[in-house]
């Protein structure tokens, strides 16, 4: 059976952050990402981040991703890339089945697993959801960013979230036409810098509203929003009718780590982390040892505390097969301050009452 | 109002706009970030130490305006788009309003384009006095146009489109 130090599921930022750290700790990695290149959510976004220096603020999400790979490369001699290759099984002695290209299978026996794979959109249920021509946020940024294609003419946008936000933008960028971005919660979840700016293009923001139905009979010819009240109970005639071609759903994300449940970690629903979330120790590690998480796949975050929950969870990975870092100490410190200061706003603040309900502590005796 | 509407009101539009004295003195940054996030590029980017932050990554930024240059660097800078550069020392009736600008195509200096205020709506046409795009800015623009004093505090977008 294939063997490797440690492997890393998941080649987003968590991921290849925590093949950098666990590489530069001495450690063989081995990066398995389903897709046919790295990157996970970087490579569709186009706009500049948020964020401090150290988590690349001010560079674009595409360029994130050319800089972390060039990190990954001085370590080339110990990290192995495995591409378009899903893993489908995580067992409770630490073995994962790999499924390449949908056709070759086989097993790898790592000594210690990070799982680093994100999340999977939330969708939401009216009437027509099904028609051609109803998106989700992912799919119009991987048909729009990734291969070129205009998703259609003109777009409804459901979700005032920063995602729901920056589509918009991204598609005006495309010059595709958004008619209207709706949410049903009373204030813009997004950004509003991120609102300002879709606002000042002309694009209207209608909060309390939600979808009523989708019309059209091969494909989406118009969609019927209606305004909600504070319940989030529709209010009749109050309908408004869109002309449009394209809906594009942005209602949120969970945690995917359905490879987390499957090896018997303990799992918590956290609304505050946005989905069910495996329980971790301080170091990363959820309650089966040696499987350790970062990223979205353990609570819906940002990049930049991805990236930095990655470099954590590979060091402390790394340390806990006997690969420690030469200044593990010093690193670990610096990791977990700069994490303390992105979460230590508003946004932060629920972020880290969430882990709160998750985080284990180790009894010493 | 801002957090449902995504505009702010004219009240939080005239605090952040520095005092005309020094608008009328040459370029200066105004700075539109209403809410607490992570996020500090301004800061850091700014080689005359004006805009500060400080220890806490989610501080709004504050400016100091005697040591604003009008540089930009900061307008390319910021993820929000949220930084733009006003400058009153050219002119008695205009105003040079530099803003961030990622679309395309770009206008050409010479063009009247239509100018929008924070909703999109359309105020009047506008001369493009300048387009600026190098590697250091990554892909924002900076688009100066000529503005009437009467619309500086309204005025912060363009559009290109042609209205028949
Ligand atoms: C529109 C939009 C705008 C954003 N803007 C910002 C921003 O400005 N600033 C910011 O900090 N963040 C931003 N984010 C958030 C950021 O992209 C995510 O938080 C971040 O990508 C999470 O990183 P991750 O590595 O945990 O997961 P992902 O980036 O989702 O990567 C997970 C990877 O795992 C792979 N994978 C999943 N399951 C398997 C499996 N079973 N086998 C193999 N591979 C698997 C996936 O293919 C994917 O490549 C934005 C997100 C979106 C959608």
């Amino acid at each position: 059976m294939k063997t490797t130090d440690i492997a890393i599921v998941g080649g987003g930022p968590a991921g290849l952050c925590a093949a950098i750290s666990a590489a530069s700790s001495g450690a063989r990695v081995s990066i398995i990402e389903r897709n046919n290149s790295l990157g996970g959510q970087l490579n569709k976004q186009t706009h500049m981040f948020f964020g401090s220096e150290k988590q690349y603020a001010a560079t674009r999400g595409i360029d994130i991703t050319g800089i972390l790979l060039n990190e990954i490369k001085k370590y080339e001699d110990r990290v192995e890339i495995i591409n378009s290759t899903n893993v489908v099984g995580l067992y409770e002695d630490q073995i994962i089945t790999l499924m390449e290209n949908e056709s070759k299978y086989y097993k790898m026996k790592p000594e210690a697993i990070i799982v680093a794979t994100g999340a999977y959109e939330k969708f939401l249920s009216f009437s027509n959801n099904d028609l051609p021509g109803i998106y989700g946020a992912g799919a119009v940024q991987t048909l729009m960013n990734i291969y070129g294609v205009k998703p259609g003419k003109r777009v409804l946008m459901v979700g005032a979230g920063n995602i729901g936000l920056i589509v918009s933008y991204q598609l005006m960028q495309a010059g595709v036409k958004v008619v209207a971005i709706i949410d049903a919660a009373p204030k813009i979840g997004g950004y509003l810098v991120h609102a300002s700016k879709v606002r000042r293009m002309g694009i209207p923001i209608y909060t309390s509203h939600t979808v009523k139905e989708a019309i059209g009979s091969s494909e989406l010819e118009k969609a019927v929003i209606w305004q909600v009240d504070g319940n989030f109970q529709p209010i009749p005639n109050t309908e408004t009718i869109f002309d449009v071609d394209v809906m594009c759903i942005s209602v949120g994300l969970s945690p995917l780590n359905e490879l987390l449940s499957m090896a018997g970690c303990e799992m918590k629903y956290v609304s505050f982390l946005s989905g069910f979330v495996p329980y971790r120790y301080s170091n990363y590690e959820t309650t089966i040892s040696n499987i350790f998480t970062a990223g979205d796949s353990c609570g819906i975050e940002e990049a930049s505390s991805a990236m930095v929950e990655g470099y954590l969870a590979g060091l402390h990975a790394a340390e806990k097969i006997g690969k420690r870092h030469p200044s593990f100490e010093e690193r670990v410190q610096d990791y977990t301050s700069q994490l303390n200061n992105l979460r230590s706003g508003p946004e932060g603040r629920h972020i880290l009452s969430g882990i709160n309900q998750i985080e284990r502590r180790r009894d010493y005796a | 109002m801002l957090e449902i509407t995504g505009v702010p009101t004219e009240a939080q539009i005239r605090e952040t706009f520095p005092p005309i004295e020094a608008i009328d003195k040459g370029p200066i940054a105004v700075i539109e970030c209403f809410q607490e996030i992570p996020c500090n590029p301004c800061a850091t980017s700014c080689r005359f130490g004006a805009i500060y932050i400080g220890d806490n990554i989610n501080n709004l930024p504050t400016i100091d305006i005697g040591k604003c240059t009008g540089c930009s660097i900061c307008l390319t800078k910021c993820p929000g788009l949220a930084i733009s550069i006003i400058d009153g020392s050219k002119s008695k009736d205009y105003v040079h309003f530099s803003i961030p600008y990622e679309m395309t195509p770009l206008p050409a200096t010479g063009d009247m384009v239509r100018a929008l205020d924070r909703e999109g709506r359309y105020l009047i046409d506008v001369k493009v006095l300048g387009v600026r795009s190098n590697k250091n800015f990554d892909r924002t623009n900076i688009v100066t146009l000529e503005v009437p004093r009467d619309q500086m505090y309204r005025f912060r977008s363009i559009s290109l489109e042609v209205i028949e």
